[in-house]
């Protein structure tokens, strides 16, 4: 992720893009015009995949992998292509990709399915867990990938332990030795916080040397950067499809095929079955096990439509992109009296989530006058509350990027901060 | 500009000096108080004489509306019989949910009007609201427990 000899987008290109976006033209408060520095809470849709949605809706609807009209056979055509193009998109099989809700209910699928082998059997005890066991995690999580994983360790007695995080905001892979009572070790592929982003390759080699699984968080990754999960060789990974240009609703579970192919289901009903008795049923093979029920339909299309769009445009040079706003934003930030980064102050190893203090103003004041400005940025904890209580923080502020930003919008940020101060009266 | 409207200055005078600040003992009943959404906590402490509100003390960590309106609380109760409290609290809380449909009134909320703005500002009203959350658990606390049996810190 970090050697990308591809070139920014030019003026040109990001005012093309711009345009895509029907959102980014509007105004806000009073006419400002919108500055959306919050991609990595949500990000804005381009035409192309609302246009997907409606087009599917308007002519495809149907619900998928059931009945035998031609609309059944068009909707679920086009649910299956949209899975296809995805995994391509991130260089695994089809058959590796389940559709979720969102990438918390993916890390929860993972959880709930390990904890489900307890009763499945011979097939799957090679997953179960015990007392004694460890699942690691890391101090920089976003809850979804820390309270599903505390929950594991109550339901099973397994004991959580995780890897810390240096002033600097970079994790420490020696503060945990793994070991063979090692199950399960859990991280994210960038901090949603401060755009870390932890050396996976080692994580991974160390997990895998104890036979643990890995399960990475990639909801911060994919839209930003190209992946490619197979040459990563986690065994798990989710994303969410909001965050990626996509709809809500829609998120992705990558499952290794043979892993998937042992795991039990979480949620059971309908779609997920072979054979359904009064007394008992068999399951289907994945991905469909994991899919109960009638799917998002509309919502899987669109993002099939938005890695459509990203493709097209490149992942590395999306990248390229980003790298330019997030090295502005921390040359900007560095140089305001009053304003502490938190997290790597580089662009080495760094993502676009760019998250800060300012000395005197609370995050929340802080927010309140960029809203003002038409600046949309998150405040608060981010669903990272661990990650701030290490910081000795109940907030921070948080700009995050995307394609669609410019480093016009990175300056509005960074005067903001200044108008921010003054209405506070915070002497710089 | 609607921002002064939000941050009036009363609001920023009372961030920069709160009123009744810190934990003082002994205390009849403690509240604690969190936002998750954002992280801000209050932790808040009563002590009744009688059926009168005799101190209100607090440490909280949160934004200037929090902050703000936690001591403007103080000033609000302190002295007044808990039914008194209690009224002031629901035309404070009638007023800050209102999106601003509310016109509040000044003999009844006094400085605390200055958080009228905030109800025009949906994701703040929790902030205004904390400190007050944990007035009326406290007081809750305190009159299930009784008056007259101060509690301290060793307790």
């Amino acid at each position: 992720m970090t050697t990308l000899a591809a070139a920014p987008l030019t003026a040109s290109e990001q005012e093309k893009i711009r345009a895509d976006f029907p959102i980014l033209s509007r105004t806000v408060r009073d006419g400002r015009p919108l500055v959306y520095l919050d991609s990595g809470a949500t990000s804005q849709r381009p035409r192309q995949v609302l246009d997907a949605e409606r087009a599917f809706l308007e002519q495809h609807n149907a619900a998928v992998h059931r009945g035998a009209h031609q609309l059944a056979e068009e909707a679920t055509d086009a649910y299956e292509s949209a899975r296809a193009r995805i995994a391509t998109f991130v260089g695994v099989q089809p058959d590796e990709v389940v559709f979720t809700k969102n990438a918390t209910e993916g890390i929860n699928l993972v959880a709930y399915a390990l904890s489900n082998c307890a009763f499945v059997g011979e097939s799957a005890k090679r997953f179960v867990l015990s007392p004694g066991d460890e699942v690691v995690v890391t101090e920089m999580e976003h809850h979804a990938n820390l309270v599903p994983w505390q929950e594991l360790c109550r339901r099973t007695g397994a004991t959580l332990r995780w890897y810390q995080v240096t002033d600097a905001g970079r994790l420490d892979v020696d503060s945990v030795q793994l070991s063979d009572r090692t199950k399960v070790v859990a991280f994210t592929h960038q901090s949603n916080v401060m755009g870390t982003v932890p050396p996976v390759a080692e994580l991974v080699r160390r997990a895998h040397e104890v036979s643990a699984l890995t399960v990475l968080d990639a909801c911060q990754s994919v839209p930003h950067s190209p992946v490619d999960f197979a040459a990563l060789d986690v065994d798990f990974a989710v994303f969410s499809g909001h965050k990626m240009l996509g709809p809500s609703g829609v998120g992705v579970l990558y499952g290794r095929q043979e892993l998937l192919e042992a795991l039990p289901p979480f949620i059971t009903g309908g779609s997920m079955i072979e054979l359904v008795k009064m007394e008992i049923s068999t399951y289907a093979p994945p991905p469909q096990r994991f899919e109960a029920g009638v799917p998002m339909t509309s919502q899987a299309v669109g993002l099939g439509a938005a890695v459509d769009y990203l493709s097209e445009i490149g992942m590395d040079r999306v990248a390229a992109h980003e790298r330019v706003l997030t090295e502005r934003a921390l040359a900007g930030l560095a140089e305001i009296d009053g304003v502490r980064i938190i997290g790597p102050t580089d662009v080495n190893d760094r993502g676009g989530a760019v998250s800060f203090v300012l000395r005197d103003v609370h995050a929340h004041d802080a927010g309140q006058v960029l809203d003002d400005l038409g600046i949309a940025v998150r405040v608060g904890h981010h669903c990272a509350w661990p990650l701030h209580r290490r910081f000795g923080l109940a907030a921070t502020v948080r700009a995050s990027f995307a394609l669609y930003n410019t480093p016009a919008e990175v300056d509005s940020l960074l005067a903001g901060l200044q108008e921010v101060q003054r209405f506070f009266r915070v002497t710089a | 500009m609607k921002l002064e409207q939000l941050y009036q200055e009363i609001i920023l005078d009372h961030y920069r000096n709160p009123h009744r600040q810190g934990l003082r003992e002994p205390f009849d009943a403690e509240s604690y108080q969190i936002n998750p959404t954002c992280g801000d906590e209050v932790t808040l402490r009563v002590v009744l004489d009688g059926d009168r509100v005799a101190d209100v003390s607090y440490d909280a960590i949160g934004c200037s509306i929090s902050q703000a309106a936690t001591s403007v609380l103080t000033d609000l109760v302190v002295g007044r019989t808990v039914d008194e409290s209690k009224s002031t609290m629901n035309a404070y809380m009638e007023m800050v949910q209102s999106r601003g449909q509310v016109e509040p009134d000044e003999d009844v909320l006094q400085d605390a009007v200055a958080f009228a703005g905030v109800s025009r500002y949906p994701a703040r009203v929790k902030c205004a609201l904390l400190g007050w959350m944990a007035f009326k658990d406290a007081v809750g606390r305190a009159a299930a427990h009784g008056n007259g049996a101060h509690q301290s810190e060793a307790q």
